[in-house]
Formats: structure tokens, C-alpha cells, sequence
């Protein structure tokens, strides 16, 4: 049996240029059955409009965060209660 | 030793975090401390407004700090990164590291700010002195090869 589990809403939230471009601080969305990865979440987030497809346009620039932790783009999304997209940090 | 870390708007006083974190410890023969303060930039700023991750700065800082008290014998760590707008000559960040002697405690301290500045959430913004609102300052590949040093 080949049954998707929808995967339950996820808290996005962005941080400078990134929620600039965005146009929103935070948002709850249900990513598509099957959304695995940071990488994947991004490949949705981008269909979803130009000022996220602007905010992604180089996406090994923009960073992420799984519930307060630092990411890789092929960490799994498992879980998650939150997830962060923001530009390199310019602390200190 | 639980490394103390502090985010906040208020400013901080060098001196009364030295006293508070050596306070009672006759052991400590070393106090590092690093303040980071605003620049103007050569009159060209008015402000830089400093944007974090609540809750994500303090784990992250305090993940880093950790990770500095595991590698040297400390007796007390301090770190204080502020937010919100900070005025050229004004502080934005300290860290304080106390040993017994001075290597530990200068290698620490160093080492705290050099992860804090490219894993901690902060992000700057330049306001400028014609009161317009300038760009995100952009992370230097300076401060990426600085906290490699330590890997």
C-alpha cells in the first residue's frame, strides 16, 4: 500500500532579506506529502510565489534552522516544529 | 561552570560583569574580555540595527560556549550580544573569559567570538547618516576562514 501521511502544518519563519523578500515574518503551511528535506521545502516554498522565488534565487546562500539548530539542505524535516530560512549571520 | 549568556537590548557594563563573574573564586589568575562596538564607518552611519532569532541566539550562544568550556579549564564565561538599534561608539557584544592562567583564557574567549560571529543569529542593517535606511551588511569570508582556525 502506497499511503501518504499528510505531514502536519509547519511554523515557517524568516529572518532580514529573506523576510523581506518574503513579505512575512513567520507563516503555518502544510508542505506536499512526501516534502523530506530542508532542499525539498525550499524546491515547494519557490512555486509558491516571486517573492519567495526571489528570496531563494541563490539558495546556497540562505541558511536554516530546524527548531532552533542550525541545517543542512539535505537534513530531514522529520519532526520539525519550526524551521528558519535566514541570510549568513552577521553577528558580533 | 555554567557559561553565562545574556540577549538583550540594554547596554552592559564591562566592568561590573568582570566583578560579578570573579566573584568568590580565588582560583582565577586570568580575566579575557572582548567588547565589539558600533562603528560610524567614517561618518557614513547613523545606527546599525541589529535583527535575531529569539530564542535560537540564546541555544546557539550557548551551544558555542558550551563547546568552549568543554575544550579549556575555565572558571567563568560571559557572554552578552545586544539587539535593536545601536549608535555609532556604542556596545553590541561582550564576551568575558576568566582561568586560572592567561592562555585558556585568551584561547577562549577568542574562540567564543569567533563562532558567535558566524553561527549565532544576528543580522546587521546599515541606517545612514542622511536618516535613509541602508542595505543588510553582508557576512565577510574573513570571519568564515576565523572560525575554521579552531576545526
Amino acid at each position: 500500500m502506497n499511503q501518504h501521511v499528510a505531514a502536519p502544518p509547519l511554523k515557517l519563519v524568516y529572518f532580514a532579506w529573506v523576510r523581506e523578500r518574503v513579505g512575512l515574518a513567520d507563516e503555518i503551511v502544510s508542505p506536499p506529502p512526501g516534502t523530506a528535506t530542508i532542499a525539498e521545502l525550499v524546491r515547494w516554498l519557490k512555486t509558491r510565489g516571486e517573492g519567495y522565488e526571489l528570496a531563494f534565487e541563490n539558495e546556497a546562500i540562505v541558511r536554516a534552522a530546524i527548531d532552533h539548530t542550525h541545517a543542512k539542505p539535505a537534513a530531514s524535516i522529520a519532526g520539525a516544529r519550526e524551521i528558519a530560512f535566514f541570510p549568513p549571520m552577521t553577528g558580533g | 561552570m555554567t557559561p553565562v549568556v545574556r540577549i538583550q537590548r540594554e547596554d552592559f557594563d564591562l566592568g561590573a560583569e568582570v566583578a560579578a563573574l570573579a566573584r568568590g573564586d580565588a582560583d582565577i589568575g586570568a580575566v579575557v574580555s572582548f567588547t565589539g562596538l558600533c562603528r560610524d564607518e567614517s561618518c557614513r552611519l547613523a545606527a546599525l540595527e541589529l535583527e535575531h532569532y529569539p530564542g535560537m541566539a540564546e541555544a546557539e550562544i550557548a551551544r558555542v560556549a558550551a563547546e568552549a568550556a568543554a575544550r579549556w579549564p575555565l572558571s567563568g564565561l560571559l557572554a552578552i550580544h545586544r539587539f535593536g538599534l545601536i549608535r555609532p561608539g556604542e556596545q553590541i557584544v561582550l564576551v568575558i573569559a576568566a582561568s586560572s592562567h592567561r592562555r585558556e583564557a585568551f584561547e577562549a574567549a577568542d574562540f567564543l567570538m569567533d563562532y558567535l560571529k558566524t553561527r549565532a543569529p544576528f543580522w546587521k542593517r546599515e541606517h545612514l547618516a542622511d536618516g535613509s535606511i541602508g542595505g543588510w551588511v553582508e557576512a565577510k569570508a574573513d570571519d568564515d576562514r576565523a572560525a575554521e582556525r579552531w576545526s
